[in-house]
């Protein structure tokens, strides 16, 4: 069982994800450089956060063509666990694997903080441990956060039960319908723009507790169930 | 030609023949203020710089602090201050590319960055708040792509800064012990120059610093690319972990000529580089301008015949551009070929080593005059003056700057900006590190002196109170020209004052900078140093913030002095400047800072907030504000020397905090205090929606927390969004 930790060149958050899956839930996980074009052995992959390719373009959009993309739609089609966190999320979106886009945040500015998000869904492998209603802790970092899709797929979304955070009154981005993260139709293939490996380690919250590591810690069991 | 008569016949002396075009231009380069501290290079020798901590002292690229368990912790500051009040956004940019890749050269990994800014006022000029606005954004920018947090600073708005900008930016990293890299070399080792084309940006980039500002010269601007920064980073540890380099450098002021003198100085070698080999901008490039060019996110690598591969494909990996411009010699000189044909050949330690300037100190006659100044009389108002005064720019939070600023990539910030009085970053070692600036302009312009001291000792303050032991500093000393005999007399005193308390609190300073020629129209900034400390924390229970719950008790330790020159107080609600600046007491503030961490390390104190600028009012109204919770505090136990309530209030006298405890602990901690003979004052409990001070009973201040909150965590964002 192992899971793939995609480094895309200007990658900031592989680390951090890969501290918390090694140090924290001592799970097996590797990086994976973007120009590989196998992912063979990986039974889960995360595109982590930080400013591939410099968002130079649009946050994501070169990044959707690297080579390794094609093996993250193969398993994505495969209906294993794919995650996008931040600049993940952006990828997943450019590469077409979500619907929607993700714009520049009604702030026009950089917003860094700790917010709350509410889980929406649990029936995705990144939320199966969580209750439906749980309010989590959970900080942001983002420009580019700002969920937005056309009222048809919002619809299909809300109906499709695709939505799997939205902030808890206290939306830092200005999303549609306070998106914070949604899935596929399948719902192995989730994207969020909250940072939950920054929230993993109650010495790292402000709030004392490290509720983010369940949305790790699901996918773990997840695994582990389909073993 | 920026070379002064004597230095032009010394250079000819020493090569026995007239320097060519090329090799004037190299060496007016490195030998401007900028580069060659040509000025300060006697004076900063008076730092002590030993300690058993200090690894790597001043001269380098950055100092290296022993943290124990075979790791180490690296510090270096920088300024931009000319590029950025030219175009704010890419010189304040570039200087966090340029100190990160400083941090990469010694081998270790950058983990944090932290900013300090000086503007003039950002109420009255829009002009001022375009700087500050673009200055955050530049820094936001570039450190947000680099995935290295940018997580504290200080800020402060003076009116000597109008139309001009003080812009410092210092980052830590940390590494092994056994993976710093000390530049050494042999005979045919190769020198690789990688990262950006070299282009016409940036020429004369350093004389540029080390010239009043008169005009805007925006081409000596360097263009940030913070996306290859960041491939630079990675490969550069990359190559570091594969001990695959013998040698790292950064090209920064002076460009290649001065990477290169320098280098070969610090390995004493030479080195023979064909500049033709370089990859280019833009075409026609004339040698000199290859040479002195300052391209941003360039790295000079020095390797080996074995390794050069291996570090080539490095490069290639993260598809990073790289030429192998020439070889490591045994001999003595930087010898630079445009194909076959040489166009300077000067031995490296001439170039490297500018003779020094004899600088004339005077002490200022300005001076006398602000000694003495009339008291301004009581305000009627004392709630509007605490109000006035937590929305200063200076005081109020920098929420809209921190928030800009991915503070938590890297997932080390453990007290984030906003909880304590410095922010605090856990290492792989199990141990903690912090890290402070603080400067005080105003202190300073009234009292070199003492108000260096007091920046210094302020540093400390911050570092102890969220828990550590401050265990090394590096200084950025910032005046205008050192030609001037008054301002030069500025620098002078504060040298001495640093390197007296360094003494005395056993920091040694283990690196640093000078930055002079701040001038513009509107004449010299006021002497700015910049004082920056590092601390360092054992353990996570020492670690404390200045958040302060219901029913604590507070107390205040150490004595208010009638101080009240250069105070926020003065300065801004009564616009005086002048008057006594707060002294410190170095071996008081040395007791008062080791009791401290004896009360922290003891588990007898909750919270702890250090009292300075806008003096005890603040302090306590910021602790009120941060845990959103009033007091009820008495001014009447408050140890002091003060004949005015308003001195009490907001003296901003040094060797004071405030500590929250549970009341149980009281007599514990007043015992320990008394023993030391430290004086402390019981102000009273948090409790309520109101911050409120009487003194024997009678009303002093009363304010609600909301209208505080207001005042505080808002006005930034509403002068600078609304205004």
């Amino acid at each position: 069982m192992k899971v793939g930790i995609v480094v895309f060149p200007g990658s900031n958050c592989d680390k951090d994800v890969h501290h918390v899956l090694r140090h924290v839930l001592h799970t097996d996980a590797e990086f994976v450089w973007h120009k590989r074009e196998s992912l063979n052995g990986y039974n889960a992959v995360i595109l982590p956060g930080g400013f591939a390719y410099g968002d130079r373009l649009r946050a994501g959009v070169i990044a959707a063509f690297s080579p390794i993309m094609k093996e993250v739609k193969r398993l994505a089609g495969e209906g294993k666990p794919v995650l996008g966190v931040c600049n993940g999320f952006q990828i997943l979106v450019e590469s077409g694997l979500l619907p929607g886009a993700l714009i520049k945040n009604n702030s026009l500015k950089f917003v860094c903080r700790w917010t709350n998000i509410v889980v929406e869904s649990n029936r995705t492998p990144f939320t199966h441990a969580l209750k439906p209603k749980q309010v989590i802790n959970i900080p942001v970092a983002n420009q580019e956060g700002r969920y937005v899709a056309d009222p048809k797929t919002l619809e299909m979304l809300e109906h499709n039960n695709q939505i799997v955070f939205r902030y808890h009154n206290d939306d830092p981005n200005g999303s549609a319908n306070g998106i914070a993260g949604i899935s596929n139709e399948e719902g192995n293939v989730v994207g969020m723009m909250p940072h939950p490996e920054r929230g993993s380690e109650s010495i790292l919250s402000p709030f004392g507790g490290n509720d983010a590591v369940m949305i790790f810690k699901s996918l773990i069991d997840y695994m582990d169930e389909q073993k | 030609m920026s070379l002064t008569q004597e230095e032009f016949d010394y250079l000819k002396n020493e090569l026995k023949r007239q320097p060519n075009d090329v090799e004037l231009s190299m060496v007016e380069a490195e030998w401007s203020e900028h580069c060659s501290y040509k000025s300060s290079k006697p004076y900063l020798k008076l730092l002590p710089s030993e300690g058993k901590r200090v690894i790597v002292g001043p001269g380098y690229d950055a100092g290296v602090l022993d943290v124990g368990d075979g790791y180490v912790v690296t510090v270096h500051i920088e300024s931009h201050n000319h590029p950025s009040a030219v175009e704010p956004y890419g010189g304040a940019a570039t200087g966090v590319g340029g100190v990160i890749r400083d941090i990469l050269s010694m081998g270790t990994r950058p983990i944090a960055i932290f900013d300090a800014l000086r503007f003039g006022s950002i109420e009255k000029s829009s002009h001022n708040k375009w700087l500050f606005k673009n200055v955050v954004r530049g820094i936001a920018d570039y450190g947000n792509c680099l995935g290295i947090p940018t997580v504290a600073g200080e800020v402060e708005f003076d009116d000597s800064f109008e139309r001009y900008c003080l812009v410092d930016v210092a980052s830590i990293g940390m590494g092994k012990k056994e993976d710093i890299v000390t530049s050494r070399a042999d005979n045919d080792d190769y020198v690789v120059l990688a990262g950006g084309s070299t282009g016409r940006d940036g020429i004369h980039g350093a004389s540029f610093a080390s010239k009043v500002l008169e005009e805007e010269n925006r081409s000596a601007v360097q263009i940030p690319d913070p996306f290859l920064e960041k491939l630079i980073l990675e490969a550069t540890m990359e190559a570091i972990e594969a001990r695959c380099v013998k040698a790292v450098k950064d090209l920064g002021g002076g460009g290649l000529s001065c990477c290169l003198s320098e280098t070969a100085d610090k390995i004493g070698k030479g080195i023979n580089v064909d500049i033709s080999k370089v990859h280019v901008r833009e075409q026609g490039m004339t040698p000199a301008e290859v040479m002195i060019s300052e391209s941003q996110e360039r790295m000079l690598y020095v390797t080996d015949g074995t390794n050069l591969n291996n570090l080539l494909s490095i490069l290639d990996k993260y598809e990073i551009s790289y030429s192998v411009i020439g070889k490591v010699k045994d001999h003595h000189n930087l010898v630079v070929r445009h194909n076959s044909h040489v166009v300077a050949d000067m031995p490296a330690s001439l170039v490297a080593n500018a003779p020094l300037a004899n600088r004339i100190a005077k002490k200022p006659a300005y001076l006398e005059k602000l000694a003495n100044v009339n008291k301004p009389s009581i305000p009627k108002d004392l709630n509007d003056a605490l109000l006035k005064t937590l929305s200063n720019p200076t005081i109020a939070s920098k929420r809209w700057v921190y928030q800009q600023y991915d503070h938590e990539v890297g997932i080390r910030t453990v007290v984030k900006p906003g909880y304590g009085d410095a922010s605090v970053l856990r290492l792989d070692n199990g141990k903690f590190v912090t890290f402070k600036l603080d400067g005080n302009s105003k202190h300073c312009y009234i009292d070199p002196y003492n108000g260096a001291v007091g920046c210094f000792a302020e540093a400390c303050r911050n570092v102890v109170s969220v828990g550590a032991e401050p265990i090394g500093m590096v200084d950025h000393l910032q005046f205008g020209s050192p030609e001037d005999a008054e301002i030069f007399w500025t620098f002078v005193e504060t040298i001495k004052g640093i390197s007296n308390y360094s003494k005395v609190m056993n920091v040694p300073c283990v690196g640093g900078k000078v930055s002079f020629y701040n001038e513009t129209d509107n004449g010299p900034i006021k002497p700015s140093p910049i004082i920056g400390v590092v601390g360092l924390i054992e353990d996570a229970s020492h670690i404390r913030n200045s958040i302060i719950k219901e029913n604590d008790t507070l107390l205040i330790i150490g004595l208010t002095k009638d101080e009240m020159g250069g105070s926020e107080y003065y300065e801004y609600i009564h616009g005086i400047t002048g008057g006594n600046v707060p002294k410190v007491d170095p071996s008081l503030d040395c007791k008062v800072m080791r009791v401290m961490l004896d009360l922290i390390k003891n588990n007898m104190v909750r919270s702890v907030h250090d009292c300075s600028k806008g003096g005890l009012a603040i302090a306590l109204s910021e602790m009120c504000v941060g845990g959103n919770i009033g007091i009820d505090a008495t001014l009447t136990h408050v140890p002091n020397e003060c004949s005015r309530i308003d001195d009490l209030l907001f003296s901003e006298s040094h060797s004071r905090f405030i500590v929250s405890i549970e009341e149980d602990e009281f007599t514990s901690i007043t015992n320990l205090l008394e023993k030391q003979e430290i004086p402390y004052g019981t102000l009273g409990k948090a409790q309520g929606n109101s911050i409120r001070f009487t003194y024997n009973d009678k009303n002093i201040i009363n304010v609600s927390v909301d209208k505080a909150v207001d005042a505080w965590a808002n006005t930034l964002e509403r002068l600078i969004e609304h205004g």
